[in-house]
């Protein structure tokens, strides 16, 4: 019989091995799904995770891995920032929604005026979209004590339905012969958020990405506000007992995450995405949370974890044309690799042992 | 002698890097009040355990009226007779009284008959309870009739009790004390663990010492002195906290009228307290846990905010102040709970040394924090206060309670408090450990720091302090000198016999 | 705008149908939280009742099979969320986001042929004569039988969980876990059934929304059901009868929405469909101003980690 038996100080080998190995058993584990829906497993591997970055059309897609993963990121390093402390934003969908709006609408409202000034007004108007945003679960929980994964999942809803309006109504393209969804940014050259260098795929958003790993990890690795987040996280009450206000680790950790969000959706509308549309938002506010956990939290592995999200993604849809896997198998393929990795992160905190049948465990 | 009821024949029970129990062998006769007497990790609660079917032994057997005895789970042991009441972890505080027992029944009768049986058996054992009172509500005395009467209605033939008096005052105490004589009367055994020497003289006929996990005598205790006996459980001569003299100076630090209302469903309040520290004073503050102990220390430490004027240190407000803000006034405080609120459990000792020391020993500048200053501080209280461990790096949950708790008291007294609050800072710790803090407190004070000792423990309230006061219900009594005082007098302060103060 | 188009009568009616799915889900997670559980998974397991629900009664053509294999792949899905929180001792947060997360992405993959596919009709509680009586016979006496089974439920949770020896064991295992090993019982077989209870009750009301409610399937269906029933089960303070009052209220309000949507009221159709949402934070914070009441009924080993050591 098997039985855990608690480490007296967390394996370090451990926690960089888990991760690699939940990548291995969901390789398995998707292959075992992809063999049951018809299709042959090995090439359905070898088209997400190879063929993106080394095939014929990698020159295609290898930007395409910056661009996808530069949202998740910046997102990921928000949200993990709260997750750290105990502070849960599921609702990043939401924040990410409204920055997009705020940033949009900042150019919208301009048109057709062109100025070096407007694109970084909506920069600011972008990330102070997503933190008013996340900034109502935040008040609600300091205030209240209201349950911040509820009320912040909620307004990912209300955020669907604001962006619905929006495309409908008030953004609606005058121009755009009655069909819902806002003018596209990519003509407004004010207003475009254009790729740095040409075939790239890096816009400012992968910049800010990058800046945001690097932030992130002085932040936890030598600032006190790090240091009080991660104290959060481990015990309350020491956190407390160290003097740390959890009412402004609450504001501040969700402030952080929603603005970061914010930007990422911002990002989006005025580069890759290019308008407000009902479908604008593809779930990179969610999918963020498994990137999350999958770079177990550290910015540097959040990097990682992000452009692997990115590759499923990519591999996804090459394999949605080409073996006509369906597009929600990609879904239920990074579900599982979040799973994966819960089930082996128990490994860094605890040893398995063969026992001689413990009473009961 | 009468007949023999428990035989317990070459007990051994081994944890990872432990010994828990070695080889241990003795009887229990039945109707007698058989003491288990050991400091703490000596293998008393591994030893119960295994009796009660929490854990299965290695080796060894043991034996219930000559029969063979094996419980797989604690349900096997109560169907033989053996109960057991905790010193921990087995009430439940949202369910109401009869609920409780009934959880600890095989067959609980329907909830009126249980009841009525409840309130049968309280009243022919002198245990007053009401079976329909919360047990969240209940005083700490109270909730342990609750596990008393629990284990009375199943007729045990053996019942274990776990630290019974740590949470009772001393009147408490001798009620308890008739309790388990009657009980005896009727012909039931008592298997009594406590490392309280004196206590054990009293009400046992036999002791079985335990240290290290070996059985060391089994002896009748009313013929040992106390020292005998303590010298049988430390194994070795003991080390007694040397006083210096202090003649107490000024006041540096005036409670008064601090009143703060429950914090949580089950909390205590506290009502009116004031009380005068002075420099180089220790004060004792002594009560049974629940009392308020808790919530006092937090508005010391400043986790929970009073009214500015309600704490003063040499005339300045700071009732107000957040933790950080009073350290750097010089008031520490070291929390009962090492884990989880001294002590971050995950994180490294290099982490723990940050979590209190930022502050005084400037290991952040603007924010910014000095890792290698950290370290060199957690390396020097883990030098100055002979805390065992591989180094700072290892995390706090990987050390023993006792090194946990020096690291926790040496982390603050290194700072240099002018007030420094502890709580418990010896429950759980070794006895050497013991004595190693408690003279750590007393040096402290003899260089002119004010200390205060809340503590369960009246012996180490009596070896310590010069002054001492009563928590009781949420009120302190008025601060006495420690010498005047007899333990009558005590008990009767802890008992809240001049609450008004 | 016609408000008169809206027939008090049939707002409750069809109130009752509509809060159904979230009632279902909710008091099945009531038990789960009631055991320390806290399983945010709600709206995967909802969603994967409501799509492996709606292939087995499609394929079967009977609707009674539907439902019964929307508990069993509700359940069989909570089996994840149990294995992996209670012996791999995962992070039920995370681990309750993950399975929403997967179950979302593996219905919409089995659901992918189903799309636009009407389910054979269930049965509906057909009592001609009472069921005529004017008011009270559209409210109490002709909805489908899914209705009645989650009144059912809820009255049984209400008698299980305050009369019976398993329901005083749950309580007490979610109150403290310790203290129930110490009395040894066995706290991680307790909290198993528990949530795979939790699970079946979600799987059921993913049906009912599949079948009987919309009844159709489309991805992402459940649109945020689940997460409400969590908040609901907030709301009731841990109460199986304030469940039943939460879900109602819940579903009054989804109703009301959409027939001032019919009737043609002139606010924007998004902002209506925003309103349950909304009305769901507004309850949540009514709820969590005062919370000393509610603190009493909530299980005090919620969401915490059981390792049984030494």
């Amino acid at each position: 019989m098997l039985r855990l038996e608690k480490r007296p100080n967390p394996s370090k080998i451990w926690g960089y091995l888990a991760p690699v190995l939940a990548v291995i058993a969901t390789m398995i584990g998707g292959g075992v799904m992809f063999a049951l829906l018809g299709k042959d497993p090995f090439e359905a591997i070898r088209i997400i995770f190879y063929d993106p970055l080394f095939s014929e059309f990698a020159w295609y897609y290898r930007p395409q891995l910056l661009i996808k993963g530069a949202p998740l990121i910046l997102i990921a390093i928000g949200l993990s920032m709260g997750f750290r402390a105990g502070i849960w934003n599921i609702g990043a969908e939401g924040q990410y929604i409204i920055g997009a709006i705020c940033g949009a609408g900042a150019a919208l409202a301009v048109y057709p005026l062109e100025s070096a000034l407007i694109f970084p007004v909506m920069i600011l108007c972008g990330a102070i979209g997503g933190f008013a945003w996340a900034m109502i679960p935040a008040i609600l929980k300091t205030k209240f004590g209201t349950n911040e994964i509820l009320v912040s999942l909620m307004l990912v809803y209300v955020a669907e339905q604001l962006l619905a309006s929006m495309s409908l109504g008030l953004m609606k393209n005058p121009e755009g012969f009655g069909f819902p969804g806002s003018r596209n940014l990519q003509h407004y050259a004010s207003a475009h958020n254009a790729e740095l260098w040409v075939g790239s795929g890096i816009h400012l958003g992968v910049v800010f990405a990058l800046i945001a790993v690097i932030f992130g990890y002085i932040m936890l690795a030598r600032h006190q506000m790090g240091f009080h987040i991660r104290l959060m996280g481990e015990s309350p009450k020491a956190a407390r007992f160290a003097g740390v206000n959890p009412n402004k680790l609450v504001i501040y950790c969700l402030g952080f995450s929603g603005a970061l969000a914010g930007l990422a959706g911002m990002f989006e509308v005025a580069g890759p995405s290019g308008q407000i549309s009902i479908d604008f938002n593809v779930g990179y506010g969610f999918t963020a949370i498994i990137v999350a956990f999958l770079g177990r939290l550290n910015p540097f592995g959040i990097m990682l974890a992000g452009l692997l999200m990115a590759l499923t993604y990519i591999g996804g849809e090459i394999a949605q044309s080409s073996l006509g896997l369906p597009s929600a198998a990609i879904q239920a393929f990074q579900g599982m690799l979040l799973f994966f990795l819960l089930a082996l992160d128990m490994l860094t905190n605890f040893k398995i042992k063969l026992a001689n049948a413990e009473v009961r465990t | 002698m009468s007949k023999t009821l428990l035989h317990l024949n070459g007990l051994t029970k081994t944890y990872p890097g432990v010994i828990a129990n070695d080889d241990v062998s003795f009887d229990i006769a039945a109707g007698e009040i058989h003491a288990l007497l050991g400091e703490n990790g000596a293998g008393k609660s591994t030893l119960v355990k295994m009796i009660y079917g929490l854990v299965r032994p290695d080796h060894g057997t043991m034996q219930m009226e000559g029969v063979s005895f094996v419980p797989a789970e604690p349900r096997a042991a109560r169907a033989v007779g053996v109960a057991m009441v905790f010193q921990h972890f087995s009430l439940f505080e949202a369910l109401s009284v009869a609920e409780n027992i009934a959880l600890g029944m095989e067959n609980p009768p329907k909830a009126n008959a249980l009841s009525a049986r409840i309130t049968e058996v309280s009243q022919s054992y002198g245990l007053p309870l009401d079976p329909e009172r919360l047990v969240g509500d209940l005083s700490a005395g109270e909730r342990q009739r609750v596990e008393i009467i629990r284990c009375l209605l199943q007729e045990p033939k053996l019942l274990i009790m776990d630290e019974p008096t740590s949470v009772l005052t001393p009147q408490e105490v001798t009620t308890l004390f008739t309790t388990l004589r009657k009980l005896k009367d009727e012909g039931t055994s008592i298997l009594y663990i406590s490392h309280k020497l004196e206590e054990i003289r009293a009400l046992c006929e036999t002791a079985t010492i335990l240290r290290g996990g070996k059985k060391v005598a089994t002896c009748d205790p009313r013929e040992k002195s106390a020292r005998d006996l303590a010298e049988m459980m430390v194994g070795g001569k003991l080390n007694l906290a040397e006083s210096k003299e202090t003649t107490l100076g000024e006041v540096v630090l005036e409670i008064s009228d601090l009143s703060l209302p429950p914090q949580s469903a089950f909390g205590t309040s506290l009502r009116n307290i004031s009380l005068r520290l002075h420099r180089g004073e220790i004060l004792g503050i002594g009560g049974v846990a629940g009392n308020g102990q808790d919530e006092l220390l937090a508005c010391m430490s400043g986790e929970v905010i009073t009214t500015a004027e309600a704490i003063q240190l040499n005339g300045l407000s700071l009732g107000h102040m957040s933790p950080n803000e009073r350290r750097t006034l010089g008031v520490l405080a070291a929390p009962e709970e090492r884990l989880g609120h001294a002590a971050a459990p995950d994180m490294s000792l290099t982490e723990n040394a940050m979590l209190t020391a930022m502050t005084r020993k400037s290991l952040s500048k603007s924010g910014f924090l000095d890792w290698p200053r950290a370290k060199d501080f957690a390396e020097q209280v883990i030098k100055k206060f002979d805390v065992r461990t591989p180094g700072p790096q290892s995390a706090a949950r990987s050390l023993s309670g006792g090194n946990l708790q020096k690291f926790v008291i040496g982390r603050e007294v290194l700072q240099d408090p002018s007030v420094l609050i502890v709580n418990q800072p010896t429950w759980g710790v070794d006895a050497a450990a013991a004595a190693d803090i408690r003279q750590a407190l007393l040096d402290l004070a003899a260089k002119g720091a004010s200390v205060i000792v809340i503590s369960q423990d009246l012996d180490e309230l009596m070896e310590i302090s010069t002054s001492f006061a009563a928590l009781n219900a949420g009120r302190l009594s008025a601060a006495r000198p420690m010498a005047e005082l007899s333990l009558d007098e005590i008990g009767l302060l802890l008992g809240g016999a001049d609450a008004a103060a | 705008m016609d408000l008169s188009a809206i027939s008090p009568t049939l707002l409750v009616a069809s109130l009752m149908v509509a809060a159904t799915p979230i009632l279902l889900a909710a008091i099945g997670e009531l038990v789960v939280e009631k055991s320390g559980v806290l399983n945010l998974g709600v709206e995967g397991m909802m969603i994967m009742g409501a799509i492996s629900g709606f292939a087995a009664a499609v394929l079967t053509g009977s609707p009674m099979v539907g439902f019964l294999c929307a508990a069993l792949g509700g359940a069989a899905l909570s089996m994840i969320f149990a294995i992996l929180t209670q012996y791999f001792l995962s992070n039920q947060v995370a681990t309750g986001l993950a399975l929403t997360l997967f179950g979302l992405g593996l219905s919409a993959m089995l659901g992918q042929s189903y799309v636009g596919i009407k389910p054979p009709v269930s049965a509906k509680l057909e009592l001609s004569l009472i069921s005529d009586i004017p008011v009270m016979g559209p409210i109490l006496f002709s909805h489908d039988f899914t209705v009645y089974a989650a009144l059912a439920l809820v009255a049984g949770v209400w008698w299980f969980l305050k009369y019976t020896r398993g329901g005083l064991i749950l309580r007490a295992v979610g109150e403290s876990h310790d203290a129930a090993h110490a009395l040894g019982y066995k706290v991680v077989r307790v909290r198993i059934l528990a949530i795979m209870f939790g699970g079946a009750c979600a799987g059921l009301g993913g049906a009912a929304l599949s079948l009987v409610r919309v009844p159709q399937w489309t991805e992402g269906m459940t649109a945020g059901s689940g997460w409400i029933a969590l908040a609901i089960v907030v709301f009731a303070s841990w109460k199986p009868a304030r469940v039943l009052l939460g879900a109602y209220l819940f579903g009054g309000v989804a109703v009301l929405q959409l027939n001032l949507q019919a009737a043609g009221v002139s606010i924007p159709v998004e902002y209506l469909s925003m309103s349950p949402y909304l009305i769901t934070i507004i309850v949540l914070v009514v709820m969590s101003a005062n919370r000393s009441k509610s603190a009493l009924n909530a299980p005090a080993a919620l969401g915490r980690v059981f390792h049984a050591s030494r």
